[in-house]
């Protein structure tokens, strides 16, 4: 098979990352429940603890907190730990080590120390997991100075960023979306990063900008996809990184097309979208607007068990098509 | 710090810990860092009544003992982790006042750059890894940095600092349960002066002694008088060497008392006057220290007052280095959020 052509699984790819990120550092190591001989709750970290040893693929207790300050503590004195949540939701435990002390420790000590931690955050719903293992809360930890926080859409970016990731001085969150797993794609032999803080146009077009994040963005596609045959000619921006934002490349895009759809599956009040919005309507791109903003998140309800509701919770292809022809042809 | 001579340590065989394992030079310098802890947090908190410093404060007076014993033992690249009462372990590991009074004024020569203040107070190049405003936060991370230690083989032991308060938290649970399964070097020590701000620990903690939570973890508990600089020393030189051997980890319990309120903010509404005499008057760390060792003959009344005005020169110098230092500029105000990279 033509090497250039090699398609690995976003899952196969996130392994790869760490497989080479610890053959490159002696300092990288892996922590997580379960990451060891179950090879991860998502079969992420796989067959890693058989290559590195149980010494640098460490499963921990069920600690979350604990776990996480450890992971904090390893990262400050030296080492560059890769700290897997089993689930993001299980954020919620790790929070006071997140925000309180990697996001903050650099700065509370002059800038004595880095926090060269990762985490990784397996997120976002369609699992039939439920409200406690489903959510998408990638814009709580986005709100933090101090913190990057970025969402790999595709194969190729989840190895680059997360090589990224570990050479990056500062602590970066990374969430990756369950069901984009087992999603294929080309991903390049060996060793390359992707930017963290640069967002990447998946799809050139004139009548409208779709900012997509995660696996909103394959829907985004999707949609415009569909619209192509009735004329209309959609540009999709994957925003790949929500803190810090890439702004200028929103800001480009919505002078091109005049019009702006937000798509994103965390909980649409205060979300990621509203910070979009609120770039655009501050910058020199609000003069160029023919419509108002319009954003599609989450509705504003826990993740419900039944498969039904579970997929009405969340934006699919069929919503954003919707919403995109209205934009477009001024029906909003 | 390295020990005394045999032949010294046979004509002390009788003497507590300390008078045998450390000479008279290094108990007489013991004697002047505990002094300058205490005149430091006195320094600072008439700076704060006069207005000079803004904040808070938590002052760790009648706790210096548990401070300056737990790190006699340890060396120079060991490293501590410290909370919100934190100043006297900053000291005792080896800041210069100076630097410190600079971040409680919030200037750029102070160890955070005025970042932090009183309550982030660290001495990265000390091995002091900082204070820390959240009760319990830095165990973990004195556990994280034990593991650094046994992966990069250094050698260095981590001591975590924490009050009593800590103790019901769950990051004390889950950080000294993983601490004792992975063997790592790091000692865990409880400063318990008895109350969680107001409540006390016969109100908060179910057991009676703190440290009889290390049987849940596999580990020794040691109980020690807090106020006793050699029983404290004692304990942690040999929670040390059981660390350095990679036999795991030791939990210490060290019964102490602070003679001020919990912070500023305190009205001493949960506690008698009588009870906060009888420390002052009975069991103060530096008074029981100080006779001990002229009673023991490694010191005299001169060597003493001359131990207290060097102390009184150096709290002064640092007050006026930290006044005469350079406040941060408005325009860095974002500097050190993230790693400057080229």
């Amino acid at each position: 098979m033509d090497a250039a052509l090699r398609e690995l699984s976003y899952a196969q790819a996130i392994q790869e990352a760490m497989a080479i990120a610890m053959d490159m550092d002696d300092r990288v190591f892996l922590m997580g429940e379960d990451i060891g001989v179950y090879g991860g709750a998502f079969q992420v970290t796989g067959d890693l603890v058989e290559r590195y040893g149980a010494d640098r693929v460490i499963d921990t207790p069920i600690s979350e907190l604990g776990g996480a300050g450890v992971a904090v503590g390893a990262a400050v004195t030296g080492m560059r730990p890769i700290f897997e949540f089993q689930f993001s939701d299980f954020a919620t435990l790790g929070m006071e080590q997140i925000v309180n002390q990697a996001a903050k420790m650099r700065f509370m000590l002059g800038g004595e120390v880095s926090v060269p931690v990762v985490m990784r955050f397996p997120a976002g719903s369609g699992t039939g997991a439920a409200a406690q293992h489903s959510q998408s809360l990638e814009a709580w930890l986005g709100h933090v100075p101090g913190l990057k926080v970025i969402q790999p859409a595709t194969p190729h970016d989840a190895k680059g960023m997360l090589l990224a990731a570990v050479a990056d001085p500062d602590p970066v969150m990374i969430f990756e979306h369950k069901l984009l797993y087992k999603m294929k794609g080309h991903v390049p032999e060996g060793h390359y990063t992707v930017p963290i803080g640069k967002a990447e146009i998946r799809r050139e077009g004139r009548d409208l900008t779709i900012v997509a994040t995660s696996i909103m963005v394959q829907k985004a596609l999707d949609a415009a996809a569909a619209l192509e045959g009735e004329g209309i000619d959609i540009e999709v921006v994957d925003l790949r990184t929500i803190r810090p934002l890439d702004r200028q490349t929103v800001i480009d895009s919505v002078k091109k097309t005049s019009r702006l759809l937000c798509v994103y599956e965390a909980v649409k009040t205060l979300g990621i979208g509203a910070e979009v919005s609120a770039l655009v309507a501050e910058s020199e791109a609000f003069d160029y607007l023919d419509a108002p903003i319009v954003r599609l998140g989450g509705a504003e309800t826990p993740i419900p068990y039944n498969p039904d509701l579970e997929k009405a919770t969340v934006p699919q292809v069929p919503d954003i098509i919707a919403a995109a022809r209205d934009l477009v042809k001024g029906v909003r | 710090m390295a020990g005394a001579s045999k032949a010294v340590v046979d004509s002390r065989a009788n003497l507590p810990f300390v008078y045998r394992q450390y000479s008279p030079e290094q108990l007489r310098e013991v004697l002047h860092k505990m002094y300058l802890i205490r005149r430091f947090e006195e320094g600072a908190e008439e700076c704060y009544m006069r207005g000079l410093i803004h904040g808070t404060m938590h002052l760790s007076i009648g706790q210096e003992a548990s401070a300056m014993g737990v790190c006699m033992p340890l060396a120079a690249d060991d490293q501590i982790t410290s909370t919100h009462r934190g100043h006297g372990h900053c000291i005792a590991k080896g800041a210069e006042v100076s630097r410190m009074f600079a971040e409680f004024f919030g200037k750029t020569t102070g160890y955070c750059k005025g970042r932090g203040g009183s309550m982030h107070i660290a001495d990265v190049a000390k091995g002091n890894l900082g204070a820390n405003g959240i009760v319990a936060g830095g165990i973990p991370i004195a556990v994280g940095a034990a593991l650094s230690s046994k992966m990069m083989k250094t050698g260095k032991v981590v001591v975590s600092f924490f009050g009593d308060g800590a103790n019901n938290e769950g990051a004390f649970h889950e950080a000294l349960n993983m601490a004792a399964i992975w063997k790592l070097p790091v000692i865990f020590v409880c400063e318990n002066n008895g109350y969680g701000m107001s409540t006390s620990t016969a109100r908060s903690t179910a057991v009676k002694n703190i440290a009889e939570r290390a049987a849940a973890y596999s580990m020794p508990g040691v109980i020690v008088n807090g106020n006793i600089l050699s029983e404290v020393a004692e304990a942690s030189f040999k929670a040390v060497e059981r660390a350095r051997a990679g036999e795991g980890p030791t939990l210490i319990e060290s019964k102490t008392y602070r003679h001020r309120g919990h912070s500023k903010s305190d009205r001493n509404r949960y506690r008698t006057k009588e009870e906060i005499e009888d420390w002052m008057e009975n069991r103060d760390p530096i008074t029981l220290f100080e006779t001990e060792l002229r009673d023991f003959g490694f010191i005299d009344d001169q060597g003493i007052q001359a131990i207290r005005d060097a102390v009184a020169r150096e709290i002064a110098d640092g007050i006026e280095f930290a006044k005469a230092s350079p406040a941060p500029e408005i325009a860095a105000l974002q500097d050190y959020v993230y790693t400057e990279q080229a």
